[in-house]
């Protein structure tokens, strides 16, 4: 055991080393630009956190693609995309007032955990001014709530859940993908109309807040059409082999399967039901049926043959054939070679209403951003007329039921669209059921 | 001082000094270098190299001196991130309760698993604490997050206890006995201490470089140190050496009449404790509590964190845990356009030779990488980094004491 030795001159030592670091804090500089990471020089840093890893990989990367097109395109490289076909015409092609568009990215890992410290990184680090991307509802909901804290605008990428724009809402978040309630709305007439509305329906659901609002909104829009919900399993997300899972479904009376699955679990899930014969089934005198929910290209390409026939709801396809749409496909393919998935048209959707809102709103500050933003109504980008809705930070645009398609001419060609269902009918109240619980709350330009 | 050796006392000031530091240490390159990249002085990643220190501090008190492997210690630091969070809904916005609580709750949790757990040993007493954390992970996955409010009610347990997969998060309508419900300017309140917000950081501008001095750092620093001095008064303690004679010969103990079972616990509880209170400052740092925290990957990394850093040594682990989480968070960050800038003076073709061949040990690829850099550890000092250290030290203090002797005997020939 040794003793301290105090003398007079350690003691000196001491007092002036503490007086100097307690000093120090009279030197530092505070931002006084009033909001987090406002670009000083004549660039501006915008986050990308896409799953790069993970179950969602392939997504992630096509998000990236189309956030580097964008970053193109605001720069005024290239040939501009749907600059030229959006309505609102404040973008000038020089980056976004005036400043040139660089950006950082990031792993999400599709864990929410992950997903907000590589967020955190790059605001603390890199000095991003808005962080965008991400697919995954649980991912989407815990990175909107680290921006809303730190004072950053939140563009979500790929996010079906209900409760995003819902019971998770936050001021400094909004939306463009579609949403669980509006995928039932808009499936539920289709169905209705091709299979009857005497039907029996099983879910099988992802173990996932994405999971449960779209059973509850694909069960409710269906059951107000006439069916009948015999029973509702929740599957492990981890999970890659759904036999146990089918086996209860032959000995139920049900006569049409929904898979509220995405990504590798429908591919799997999907793969299981057609081995199990369930395509060939009559039950109740009808034919057998399956229904997936929340379709996308990258999936349909993953089943395969097996998607044939089977009806479910997406946000934006490639052959759309109105101006943005065709503009975006366009430069999309003279880059990389071949058409954009959903989400990455969601996520250069997002990237180029953000720059948008900038320049209209003159400034970087989130709360000028979310005010520019905030029942903005806009065309062009590949939806038809869209609204920003104000109260909880989500786009409203119509909304596309699609059906695998049955001779497929290419590998990309594998959905055709069956309907677009008008904006009006997937429309619901702020205070729905289904989404109420939540509050906006107040915008945060942060420090 | 302190009641510690001199050897450990100096120890001791040197982590103080590292950790002071540690925004000018780990913030080396100027702001607009390349190698800026490579600087890892920002405030979540600094929080993060002290709270999993903490972590393997703690689990070094299990696995470095009784040789009980757990794996499954991350259901500790989930269980205290979750308490936390309660705290900060129900309580208060002070971080000192919610640290309190976590510490409580995963003490008794630990009791549970111990008591269960300890009735076995190796590499049975391992798979038990797994089998328990992964229990407690698909507990707070899927079965606590259901609704426990009925139907229509959009009350405080609409997403159970746990929040299911997208986590446990503040809403503006918990009720919080002691602090507003929102702030003034309508947002939710952040964690802080005694009204210094945790978030809060000033930066210091010197030439090009940024030094950012967080308030949740310093404070988690704070704790980190006291864990530390604690850790160090438990291995020179009588207790510390009954669980060394644990690890050494258990039957020995035994004929000796000795019962280690209540040593062993006692060493499990706190080392459970620890975990606890680094999942309530990592709740603290960033008040959100999710399920993944607890998978068993994240048990296994902190099994990697002390190895490599140096089992049974007392700040090997430190060392390691913020190898990995530099790792995790430096590494991972570096995309192919980087080193296309890195290697843009070499010839085109020679160039993307270059790219490719590094290209797999970046990005999503640093698992490999750390998997390599593990692998030279555990083969060449399977002591961890400290042997590393000791090693050099050691060449250093040999060429030291050569150079002085041939000085004095030379001239006696």
């Amino acid at each position: 055991m040794s003793k301290g030795n105090l003398t007079r001159r350690g003691v000196l030592k001491t007092g002036a080393v503490a007086g100097a670091g307690l000093a120090l804090p009279t030197y530092l500089s505070a931002q006084d630009s009033g909001f987090t990471n406002a670009p000083t020089g004549s660039t501006v840093t915008l986050g990308f956190n896409v799953p790069q890893s993970g179950p969602y990989a392939d997504e992630g990367a096509d998000e990236l693609r189309a956030y580097e097109l964008a970053v193109e395109h605001l720069n005024g490289e290239g040939d501009g995309g749907m600059l030229n076909t959006f309505s609102s015409k404040a973008l000038q092609g020089n980056g976004i007032l005036g400043k040139k568009v660089e950006y950082v990215t990031g792993d999400t890992q599709t864990k929410s955990d992950a997903a907000r410290a590589s967020a955190k990184s790059m605001i603390e680090k890199d000095g991003a001014v808005m962080i965008t991307g991400g697919s995954s509802s649980g991912v989407a909901v815990a990175v909107q709530a680290l921006c809303q804290e730190a004072g950053i605008i939140f563009m979500a990428g790929l996010t079906h859940s209900n409760d995003t724009t819902g019971k998770d809402k936050k001021a400094n978040g909004f939306r463009h993908f579609f949403n669980s309630y509006m995928s039932g709305a808009a499936l539920a007439p289709v169905l209705a109309a091709n299979y009857g509305t005497d039907r029996k329906a099983y879910h099988l659901t992802a173990d996932y807040n994405w999971g449960y609002t779209t059973e509850e909104a694909v069960k409710s829009s269906t059951e107000a059409m006439g069916w009948e919900t015999v029973g509702t399993v929740l599957t492990p997300l981890t999970q890659t082999d759904f036999s146990s899972y089918i086996t209860p479904v032959l000995q139920s009376d049900a006569d049409v399967l929904v898979l509220n699955h995405y990504g590798g679990n429908m591919v799997n899930s999907l793969t299981n039901a057609v081995q199990f014969g369930l395509r060939d089934r009559i039950a109740n005198g009808k034919q057998f049926e399956i229904v997936v929910p929340l379709y996308s290209r990258l999936m349909a390409k993953g089943a395969g043959a097996n998607v044939k026939g089977i009806f479910g709801s997406t946000n934006w396809h490639w052959s759309l054939q109105d101006e943005g749409s065709k503009a975006f496909v366009k430069s999309f393919g003279t880059k990389y070679g071949f058409p954009p998935s959903q989400a990455a048209h969601t996520c250069y959707v997002q990237a180029l209403l953000y720059a948008d809102a900038v320049e209209r709103a003159g400034s970087f500050a989130p709360c000028a951003v979310g005010e520019a933003l905030k029942d903005f109504e806009f065309d062009g980008m590949g939806n038809g007329p869209t609204l920003y809705r104000g109260d909880d930070h989500q786009c409203f645009k119509d909304v596309l039921v699609v059906k695998g398609k049955e001779n497929p001419t290419s590998e990309f060609d594998l959905l055709e669209i069956v309907e677009v269902t008008p904006v009006d009918q997937v429309t619901y109240a702020p205070d729905h059921p289904q989404f109420a619980g939540g509050q906006l709350g107040s915008c945060n330009n942060g420090a | 001082m302190f009641g510690l050796n001199k050897k450990d006392g100096s120890l001791l000031l040197l982590v103080v000094a590292l950790v002071v530091f540690a925004p000018f240490l780990l913030n080396p390159f100027p702001e607009s270098s390349g190698w800026a990249q490579f600087n890892a002085g920002y405030p979540d990643l600094m929080q993060r190299f002290v709270i999993f220190g903490i972590f393997a501090i703690g689990f070094n008190i299990l696995f470095g001196l009784t040789g009980y492997l757990s794996f499954g210690h991350a259901a500790f630091l989930g269980v205290g991130s979750y308490a936390a969070m309660w705290m900060f809904k129900l309580f208060g916005m002070n971080v000192l309760p919610a640290l309190a609580l976590s510490v409580v709750t995963s003490g008794i949790f630990a009791i549970l698993i111990g008591y269960v757990s300890l009735r076995r040993s190796g590499i049975y007493f391992s798979i038990l604490t797994l089998a328990f954390a992964m229990m407690s992970y698909s507990l707070a996955y899927s079965v606590l997050a259901t609704d426990m409010d009925g139907p229509d009610k959009q009350g405080l347990l609409q997403k159970g206890l746990t929040g299911g997969e997208t986590g446990l998060q503040l809403t503006q309508s918990d009720p919080r006995i002691f602090g507003a419900q929102t702030t003034a300017d309508g947002n939710i309140p952040v964690p802080s201490l005694f009204g210094l917000e945790m978030r809060s950081a000033t930066e210091l501008n010197v030439g090009d470089w940024v030094f950012t001095f967080s308030a949740g750092y310093y404070f988690s620093a704070v704790i980190m140190l006291l864990a530390f001095y604690l850790s160090i008064r438990i291995f020179r303690s009588p207790f510390g050496m009954v669980l060394r004679s644990i690890k050494s010969n258990q039957q020995r103990l035994n004929y000796t009449g000795m019962n280690p079972r209540p040593y062993m616990l006692a060493a499990f509880v706190i080392s459970g404790m620890y975990a606890g209170l680094a999942g309530g400052l990592m709740a603290a740092m960033d008040p959100l509590a999710g399920p993944e925290r607890m998978f068993w990957t994240a048990s296994g990394e902190v099994v990697l964190m002390t190895i490599l850093g140096g089992v049974g040594t007392l700040i090997g682990p430190v060392l390691g845990a913020g190898a990995i989480k530099y790792m995790e968070n430096i590494i991972s960050k570096i995309n192919s356009d980087i080193l296309h800038s890195w290697f843009a003076f070499l010839p085109d073709g020679l160039e993307d030779i270059v790219v490719t061949m590094i290209y797999p040990f970046i990005g999503k690829g640093w698992h490999l990488t750390l998997g390599i850099i593990f692998m030279l550890v555990v083969i060449f000092l399977p002591g961890g980094l400290v042997q590393g250290g000791q090693k050099l030290a050691a060449m250093v203090r040999r060429k030291k004491t050569d150079d002085t002797k041939t000085a004095t005997t030379e001239p006696a020939e």
